[in-house]
């Protein structure tokens, strides 16, 4: 990890000079023929290896995404697993084309750090994991408790807030992964685990009896999740951004994996616009006309991404909440294609 | 094929060359300005160049962000500190806390390091033959791994804090960490410290009149009852004229923990220990090379003069070996301290953790922040190094070897 950040660092401060012509991404990752993308060391329904190898997870199908609009070829994807304090150097040195790495979408990220959030991929906030031997129903029970939290996230300081405004003591330990903490909760270390709730979920799944651990009702932040780019490329930024509106609109149109071919048939208007039979919008985002099918083929719309990965579909389970689409009660709503 | 004859270098050439070997003179004076200047220029190149980039990018630059609150909570912390404090404050909690695992480290790691050279020596067979396994088995697993072990071994020993176990009731041990009583200060505080610290400056007196007798007139003068009656009156006396000079907080259970007294985390505990050990590993085999390297006439020497094994290995051996051990041992403390920034795998909030970790990720400065810690690195490298130099050189000094 330290030897990890210490190279982004020393690339960040004597390579930035070959940075400055980074106004070329698509031109550099379509020459490489491959899109190099910054994902998490493993966590489940967002970015994780499986026994085979293949990365999986909804900021996985992101960077697919974008691949195959560039290629035709999802596969074409290098992933990078980054810890959460090496991610934005990765990404600011240019070892890394997109972040998608269940990053929180926050002010001083988006400004500070030379990089812009595209989208918001995953509407998240942060919780409370605890034994249900501690007989605890409510964060506001945790006095004195002992805190489990990964480094290098926005998880430390929402929980100092919280803790200070409801007049609570606290003790807290930072470790480097998110292996490693939830190896320190299930030792007895701590009383709870804190982090985003759909990770907490996650985690849940790798603990010895997932059943014993509860997730607490409060929900103490927002953690609106999304890919990140570089600063000083907005064809590029377009681009990804584009990606994952064109997701949430496939799904507001009901365009699915099953029926795109036919649905590029239709000869409704605002179809031969999405699918580029009328009109050239693809090009304007300096890739095909056809880029919203290649996008659905590789990895379906939104709805269908995040049931494979975290929802219904998935070993989380996750309900939709706030992820369902802005006219079925949630809040994803996407610019329309036109 | 015909071999021709090569001209002689012109003057010019000659004069270069002479440059370039630099041995004297105006003119390899002149060369190394030049070479200085180069490196100065190329190094003056490399900031102007990361900071004109940086800036194109609009990457947020330059240290303001240390005064700047920090937000975030540590769990070990030597000087006070809350959540509201600046991210200066965040920096010297983490030193503080990289230099008590290291001090202490290094205190431990050189007296197991002694023992068990000394144990590798000795004449007994299965002492000799554990302390090998230890130095074999210690020092070929990497450390990060023997953190990881202590951490998870200890942890795995210890009871939740509803069943801790207690010592006397007032010592609680469960895996949240060691809980003690914590000393107060009364008013007599003061007038103790300053009775027990004019009791051992007496102690020491008398005992170096006690060498000086027996080196300058071979009297042997029986001192120690002497000593105890100072060391135990004085502090004693104090004590008794103006009340106890401290009372003590103890712990209780209060809610998911114990609140009052001090406590040792575990964290700290398991990475003193994965430390100590290891090293102790490396400066074994120093120490017993040192050792060795002590031509075997002079142990025979100390026998004949009728002294015993330990007190030839203490007077005469040790401080002869003292030359060939101090440097690589000064290498084992360096690299203790800097196995130090392993801690944040384990959660001890350590300069690396806190600072090169939190810090970091909330600013997103990295190059300000790698820089800082790479220059208290090696100012505590160089620190140390000056430190045992300084013992070398006094070393020498008293064998004779100036």
């Amino acid at each position: 990890m330290k030897r990890v950040s210490l190279v982004f660092t020393l690339a960040l401060a004597a390579g930035l000079s070959t940075q400055i012509a980074s106004a070329q991404t698509l031109k550099t990752v379509t020459d490489r023929g491959m899109l190099s993308c910054g994902v998490s060391q493993g966590l489940p329904g967002f970015s994780a290896p499986d026994d085979k190898g293949n990365w999986t997870g909804i900021d996985v199908d992101v960077c697919r995404a974008v691949a195959a609009v560039i290629f035709n070829d999802p596969s074409k994807v290098k992933f990078v697993p980054l810890s959460a304090k090496d991610r934005f150097t990765a990404l600011q040195s240019g070892e890394i084309d997109v972040l998608s790495r269940n990053t929180t979408w926050t002010l001083s990220r988006d400004t500070s750090l030379g990089a812009n959030f595209t989208g918001v991929t995953y509407y998240d906030g942060q919780g409370f994991l605890v034994k249900k031997s501690l007989k605890v129903n409510s964060a506001l029970e945790l006095n004195s408790a002992s805190v489990c939290v990964q480094t290098g996230t926005t998880t430390e300081q929402n929980l100092a807030d919280y803790f200070k405004s409801n007049n609570m003591k606290y003790e807290v330990i930072a470790f480097g992964t998110a292996d490693e903490t939830v190896k320190a909760y299930e030792s007895g270390r701590c009383d709870v685990f804190t982090s985003d709730v759909s990770q907490l979920y996650a985690e849940r799944l790798k603990l010895a009896n997932p059943a014993d651990h509860a997730v607490l009702p409060e929900v103490i932040s927002k953690e609106p999740l999304g890919p990140m780019v570089r600063h000083g490329d907005d064809q590029w930024f377009d681009l990804v951004k584009w990606v994952l509106f064109a997701m949430v609109d496939a799904e507001e149109l009901g365009i699915t994996q099953k029926n795109v071919d036919d649905m590029a048939k239709s000869d409704k208007p605002e179809l031969k616009r999405v699918f580029g039979t009328d009109g050239n919008l693809g090009e304007q985002l300096g890739v095909t006309k056809d880029w919203v099918s290649r996008i659905i083929k590789a990895t379906g719309n939104y709805g269908e991404m995040f049931d494979r990965n975290v929802g219904a579909g998935s070993k989380l389970g996750i309900a939709r909440g706030l992820n369902q689409l802005w006219n079925k009660g949630g809040i994803q709503y996407a610019p329309p294609i036109r | 094929m015909t071999i021709e004859s090569r001209p002689p270098p012109p003057q010019f050439v000659a004069k270069l060359r002479r440059a370039l070997g630099g041995r004297a003179g105006w003119s390899g004076f002149v060369f190394q300005i030049l070479f200085t200047a180069a490196l100065i220029w190329i190094g003056y190149e490399i900031v102007a160049n990361a900071r004109a980039n940086l800036q194109s990018q609009r990457i947020a630059s330059g240290f303001g962000f240390l005064d700047n609150t920090a937000g975030f909570d540590v769990s070990q912390t030597l000087i006070p500190y809350s959540g509201s404090d600046t991210y200066t404050r965040v920096f010297f909690v983490g030193l503080a806390n990289t230099l008590l695992v290291s001090v202490i480290g290094i205190f431990f790691a050189t007296v197991i390091g002694f023992i068990v050279a000394l144990g590798r020596l000795s004449p007994n067979w299965l002492l000799a033959r554990i302390a090998g396994a230890y130095v074999e088995v210690i020092r070929n697993l990497p450390v990060l791994f023997q953190i990881l072990f202590w951490y998870l071994a200890v942890l795995a020993a210890l009871p939740n804090p509803r069943q801790s176990i207690s010592v006397f009731g007032s010592f609680f041990l469960n895996s949240r960490g060691l809980f003690i009583p914590q000393p107060i200060a009364n008013p007599g505080f003061l007038p103790f410290a300053i009775a027990v610290l004019v009791a051992i400056i007496v102690a020491l007196g008398l005992r170096s009149y006690a060498r000086q007798q027996l080196f300058a007139h071979g009297r042997v003068l029986l001192i120690w009852p002497y000593v105890l009656g100072v060391l135990i009156g004085l502090p004693l006396i104090t004590s008794l004229l103006l009340g106890a000079p401290l009372t003590f907080e103890f712990p209780q259970l209060k809610g998911f923990n114990f609140a009052g007294g001090s406590r040792v985390i575990p964290e700290f505990v398991a990475l003193t220990l994965a430390l100590s050990l290891y090293t102790a590993a490396f400066i074994a085999e120093i120490v017993r090379a040192g050792i060795q390297s002590v031509h075997k006439g002079q142990m025979e020497a100390g026998a004949s003069l009728g002294l015993s094994r330990g007190a030839t290995l203490r007077l005469i051996v040790v401080p002869q070996a003292m030359r060939v051990i101090l440097p690589p041992l000064t290498s084992q403390y360096l690299n203790l301290t800097k196995n130090s920034s392993l801690a944040v795998a384990i959660g001890y909030p350590d300069l690396v953790s806190v600072f090169t970790g939190t810090t970091l990720s909330q600013t997103g400065q990295a190059v300000e922040i790698i820089a800082i810690t790479m220059g208290v690195y090696l100012l505590l490298s160089l620190v140390t190094s000056a430190i045992m130099n300084f013992y070398g050189w006094r070393l020498s000094r008293s064998l004779g070897n100036t």
